[in-house]
């Protein structure tokens, strides 16, 4: 084959300028890596890579911080929300945000996002909710669909033997510190540019000093599903996103 | 002398007014008696009108040792207090701060355990303190107050000793210092560390935002590869070797001539210092060591004094007996070590200490 040269007027794309040269270990098909780099498009866009403090958790995304060039703080499982907190308190003027799976926010950090949420925290939370843990394998999260098999639920989520899924969206917009919640996808073209207008929006939103703000991804993991990374784009569509809509779900203003 | 403020306080009143006076960032906590007064002494002098420092009432303290590590993790001084069944919550927040190496402050008011147990002091929580409490191969630097004025100037210590060895400190107090009154000679105010001071102070490895930097910070604690988290592991023992060897701290009370020896930290200590006087009345040769820091623990005062030819030592405790193992570890068994304690929130007296001396060592 001819070699193409590529030329830089021509160029449409490049690999955003945070994202660092670490070899990423997310599967094939995982929707981290496409987060990951919209939020550091987002924050390279906002002139903001010397303020930011970035809070990771545990899960697949244990090792985010190889990947996007701002300083990062590794937190506990559970407690990112928590960390973040007296770091935006202790860092008024920094842009302070958490990146957390389900396993991590809505189950161990429950606790932890609920009151950084209610008290109206100035931090953004990037929620991946690919409704079953990744990194342990594939066991069975809070958000875990009905009759969906996981490891923990071989036989299939039961709503007797292992109670229902949550809405944690839905739950924390009725808290009075949050402002800004959203559920979006980024498994088309589409939904990866509405993704990242969201996150934009989110961090805007917090910046602003408007409260709590949460950016929730209906996320892909095509190896704990057991699917291919079409197929797994695919089963998302028809299954999650019904449990879990795509759209804004609050924007406001912290109450007088 | 102008700067010299004499008060009379509560132990916990002056846990905050040290920490608003040494400069501290920010106090994150959680009520729990018997020490809810740090908290609510601190809400009360609104520091975030004078010094700047953040106080926060968070939702437990699971929360509130996390909130302790990530202000900790941008090299802010800050701080959190607690009591007991609090403190088995913070356990695994002070894992994570050991192995990140980072600075703060901790105080355990320490109150009758297990479980729910009292509200009345205790000093069951030595081993929780001094040899783990959360998972893994770590040290947390221990002061153990024995007065109000103690509480105070421990504080201050407490950091200072944090910031110089990259370590958490606890102040291992208890139910009675926190709740006693006494007199206390405040020292003045300091100004908290400017943005640059701490650039300056910790930017090779705190996690404040890039800002000029070329590298980011990454606090972690994750070290995925068996060498790197040896070497992890390797460097902090290197650390806690050098603070074995520098940081010791105690107080010895008539044992230049001592045949028997009582060990007591904190609360227990004030009352052996009672029971000394008492047995020196009466001909006994009692002396009393003090360690004022339990981790390190001063091993070699209390190894010289059995090898010179101590007959006996006593280690009194409010617990069932916990540092009697470094009593013992320090002698290697040359001399008798006896243990004497109450728990339940009793606190024995100098009487029951002196006649638990005679029952145990004297017969």
């Amino acid at each position: 084959m001819a070699e193409v040269e590529i030329k830089v007027e021509n160029l449409v794309y490049a690999k955003p300028r945070l994202i660092t040269d670490t070899v990423m270990h997310y599967c094939p098909g995982c929707s981290h890596g496409t987060v990951h780099k919209l939020i550091a498009e987002v924050i390279d866009e906002m002139g903001l890579e010397g303020k930011t403090i970035a809070v990771s958790p545990v899960g697949c995304s244990v090792f985010a911080y190889n990947y996007i060039d701002v300083d990062w703080i590794e937190a506990a499982h559970g407690r990112a929300c928590a960390v973040a907190t007296a770091v935006k308190r202790l860092h008024p003027q920094h842009m302070v945000f958490t990146y957390q799976g389900d396993g991590d926010l809505s189950a161990i950090g429950t606790a932890e996002t609920i009151h950084a949420a209610a008290r109206g925290e100035n931090i953004v939370t990037v929620f991946i909710n690919n409704a079953i843990y990744g990194m342990t394998g594939g066991q069975m999260s809070p958000t875990t669909l009905l009759g969906m098999k996981t490891a923990t639920t071989p036989y299939g989520r039961d709503a007797g033997l292992n109670g229902f899924p949550y809405k944690v969206s839905d739950m924390l917009a009725h808290l009075d510190g949050v402002t800004y919640i959203t559920r979006q996808s980024v498994h088309t073209p589409a939904n990866v540019r509405k993704c990242k207008k969201a996150i934009r929006k989110a961090f805007e939103n917090s910046l602003a000093g408007n409260g709590y703000s949460m950016v929730e991804v209906v996320a892909t993991c095509s190896s704990g599903w057991k699917l291919t990374p079409v197929e797994a784009n695919k089963w998302l569509e028809e299954n999650l996103l019904s449990v879990y809509p795509l759209g804004d779900i609050k924007c406001s203003n912290l109450p007088k | 002398m102008a700067d010299r403020e004499v008060k009379l306080m509560k132990g916990n009143e002056v846990i905050a007014h040290a920490a608003v006076r040494c400069g501290c960032d920010g106090y994150f906590g959680y009520p729990i008696t018997p020490q809810s007064e740090v908290m609510e002494t601190l809400m009360e002098l609104k520091p975030w009108e004078t010094t700047g420092m953040v106080v926060l009432q968070a939702e437990s303290e699971v929360s509130s040792i996390n909130m302790v590590y990530g202000g900790a993790a941008t090299g802010k001084k800050v701080m959190t207090s607690s009591s007991s069944p609090g403190v088995s919550l913070m356990s695994e927040g002070l894992s994570y701060l050991a192995a990140c190496e980072l600075p703060c402050l901790v105080v355990n008011c320490q109150r009758g355990g297990p479980g729910l147990g009292t509200i009345q002091p205790s000093q069951g929580d030595y081993f929780q303190a001094c040899k783990g409490g959360g998972h893994g191969d770590y040290h947390l630097i221990v002061l153990a107050p024995a007065s109000v004025q103690e509480m105070y100037d421990f504080v201050e210590l407490g950091f200072d000793l944090a910031f110089k060895y990259r370590i958490p400190s606890m102040l291992l107090a208890d139910g009675a210092i926190g709740q006693m009154m006494e007199k206390v000679v405040l020292s003045p105010q300091k100004p908290r560390r400017s943005d640059e001071q701490i650039v300056q102070e910790c930017g090779s490895w705190a996690a404040h935002g890039k800002g000029g930097r070329k590298q980011r910070n990454i606090v972690t604690s994750l070290f995925m590869q068996p060498d790197e988290l040896e070497e992890v592991n390797n460097h902090l023992q290197a650390k806690y070797r050098q603070i074995e060897a520098a940081e010791v701290r105690y107080e010895e009370f008539m044992c230049d001539d001592a045949e028997y020896v009582l060990v007591a930290f904190g609360l227990s200590a004030r009352i052996c210092s009672a029971t000394v006087e008492m047995a020196r009345e009466e001909g006994i040769k009692l002396g009393l060591l003090r360690p004022i820091t339990l981790y390190p623990y001063p091993y070699e005062p209390l190894k010289k004094m059995a090898e010179r030819g101590v007959k006996g030592f006593m280690s009194v405790e409010l617990n069932t007996g916990q540092m009697i193992e470094d009593v013992r570890l320090a002698v290697e068994g040359q001399t008798p070590v006896a243990h004497y304690g109450r728990t339940g929130g009793i606190i024995f007296n100098p009487e029951s200490v002196l006649e638990a001396l005679k029952n145990n060592l004297l017969k």
